[in-house]
């Protein structure tokens, strides 16, 4: 979680990633972010973030992101 | 012939008027709802003597925008749209050069505009407080009977190097022109529907709203979030069966770079226009296999020349790093390369693209003497008065006669489609006190805005003033500080060295 978080403030100092939630739906990650954020993700945690992976849902707070990283690790 | 681009709704209104027009998936508006409510507010201006006045829209892209918009027109007046996405400074700026004597808000706006003091520049009022007004048919008539083509419609800010944005000025005739050619070229009909990308404060939208009204088609507002998530996307222009796209390429890319395109394909995409930028070839030839009946079209053109002022239509595959031409200019435009002596480029020649015709737009606003600057004399016509709009940007003809882009010829650069003059993100960089100096450099494989400075201030904490202080397309990627900024011998920004210093880092 802490190497999420590092990544995720690296992008956007402003936000406090522990407690905000929507960060899609208000529009805070836009697609540039998703786009360094998912090659970021890909890099250190060394998985394949597939685009049925993207979505809201998944990436509206640092917490379901991290959930959704460890989905695709017991995928492996 | 068609004078004014309200026409367009006053037609349409009688021939398809339960149709949707305008929706964003939730709200929707028909053709009647939007010329009702554009008659309402229209009403309510020519009440308050407001004619001939710019009026800012400080709206969220919505259907209620759109009509506000189209009720500013009908009021002889001309729209300034800004966006709850601009920094307030920006909107202070632009508040400044139109010196409107109305805000028109909505819920959400409204309390932003008001916290931030807007009120103290101009009214600020609810666009839904207007919608009850009693039409004055009277009012509407004698203003219609008045209004000349060559009177203003919007003004639109873009990118200014001295870190003020400049306002383009732009009128009925040079709109109605663009659209009878843009039209013409896409073979839109009144099956079309779009699905709108880019923001309302920006020109690129002419071309879903207006030809919606031409031809009874139907414009769906996309929410801005899904372009970050591709899958639910394209799901949703599947739902909303959306047949016709004019995109910034950046938003084309995102869905087929990060894989969508394995995943879901667009059903009824027939026309996907693209522009603002180079169209990277291995993610364009993965849109092709999505979309092998899709035509292709790559528009090129500055907001001063109204919309766009070039077309390619893709009829061919291309070599690796051969970049996709940007065609010929539409009809009823031209374009002309100048070297720097202001002579003609020969065959092969690279020159700065200038434009001629109709579609010239009025000038920047308030700005006679950047005006000046950019819109200038047809230097090969001595004999009457005639303006050319200098583009800064650079092309030449191929072997094959297409247009092609070759660079810029200052510090302007496109991300994410936006427009953006290096040197204003610099200049409001430098604003801050704890800044010494910045410079900005483009990495253009890599997407990347790297901003350079001197001063008494962390990386982070700078990135969370600037994220305050600059709209959300201007902020670096990446932030360095450095004892000092490199010069050349004589005395200039090294941006050269710089470009190397971070060549030599980048991964």
């Amino acid at each position: 979680m802490e190497e999420l978080l590092e990544i995720l403030e690296d992008l956007h100092p402003e936000i406090d990633f522990e407690t905000t939630e929507n960060l899609i739906t208000d529009g805070i990650l836009d697609s540039l972010d998703i786009v360094t954020l998912v090659s970021e993700i890909s890099e250190n945690f060394d998985i394949a973030v597939s685009a049925k992976y993207i979505t809201p849902a998944n990436f509206n707070s640092a917490q379901a992101i991290y959930e959704m990283i460890e989905t695709i690790q017991a995928e492996g | 012939m068609t004078r004014n681009v309200i026409d367009y709704l006053n037609r349409i209104v009688n021939i398809c008027p339960d149709k949707t027009a305008y929706s964003d998936g939730s709200v929707s508006l028909t053709f009647r709802q939007v010329c009702d409510q554009s008659r309402a507010l229209a009403s309510f201006l020519a009440g308050k003597g407001i004619y001939k006045k710019p009026v800012v829209i400080y709206m969220q892209k919505s259907p209620a925008e759109v009509a506000a918009f189209f009720g500013t027109v009908t009021a002889g007046d001309y729209y300034v749209p800004v966006d709850d996405t601009m920094p307030f400074e920006k909107i202070r700026m632009i508040l400044d050069n139109v010196k409107s004597p109305l805000i028109l808000c909505d819920e959400k706006t409204i309390g932003d505009a008001r916290a931030q003091g807007l009120d103290k520049e101009a009214q600020v009022l609810l666009y839904s407080d207007t919608l009850d007004t009693p039409v004055d048919q009277e009012a509407l008539s004698d203003i219609r009977g008045k209004a000349l083509d060559t009177d203003p419609i919007y003004i639109v800010f873009t990118s200014g190097s001295t870190g003020t944005p400049k306002g383009v000025c732009a009128c009925h005739r040079s709109v109605i022109d663009y659209l009878e050619v843009l039209t013409d070229v896409l073979k839109i009909d009144e099956n079309t529907v779009f699905g709108s990308q880019t923001p309302l404060f920006v020109d690129a939208c002419l071309k879903e709203l207006y030809p919606t009204l031409m031809f009874g088609a139907t414009t769906y507002l996309i929410p801005r979030y899904l372009f970050a998530t591709p899958v639910p996307l394209v799901e949703y222009m599947n739902r909303y069966k959306i047949n016709t796209v004019c995109w910034v390429v950046t938003a084309l890319k995102m869905i087929s770079a990060l894989g969508a395109l394995d995943e879901v394909r667009p059903e009824y995409l027939h026309t996907i226009a693209f522009g603002s930028e180079v169209f990277p070839l291995r993610e364009f030839r993965k849109w092709r296999k999505a979309c092998p009946d899709a035509e292709f079209i790559n528009l090129y053109g500055p907001t001063e020349a109204t919309g766009m002022t070039c077309y390619y239509r893709v009829d061919r595959d291309f070599e690796d790093g051969e970049p996709i031409p940007i065609g010929k200019p539409f009809p009823n435009r031209e374009v002309l390369l100048f070297k720097e002596d202001m002579t003609l480029a020969g065959k092969g020649e690279e020159g700065e693209i200038c434009i001629r015709g109709n579609a010239l737009t009025l000038g920047y606003y308030n700005d006679p003497v950047k005006t000046r600057e950019a819109f200038v004399q047809n230097p090969l016509n001595p004999f009457y008065p005639e303006l050319i709009y200098k583009t800064g940007d650079i092309g030449r003809v191929n072997e094959r006669g297409e247009l092609v882009f070759v660079s810029r010829k200052d510090y302007q650069i496109k991300r994410n489609g936006y427009r953006i003059e290096l040197g204003e993100v610099e200049a409001n960089v430098e604003k801050l006190p704890e800044i010494t100096s910045a410079v900005c450099i483009w990495d253009n494989d890599k997407n990347r805005l790297v901003l350079y400075y001197v001063g008494n201030v962390e990386e982070r904490p700078l990135k969370k003033i600037l994220t305050e202080k600059l709209s959300d397309y201007m902020i670096p990627n990446r932030i360095v500080r450095l004892d000092k900024i490199p010069q050349t011998p004589n005395g200039k920004i090294d941006r050269a060295g710089l470009k190397k210093l971070y060549l030599s880092k980048r991964k």
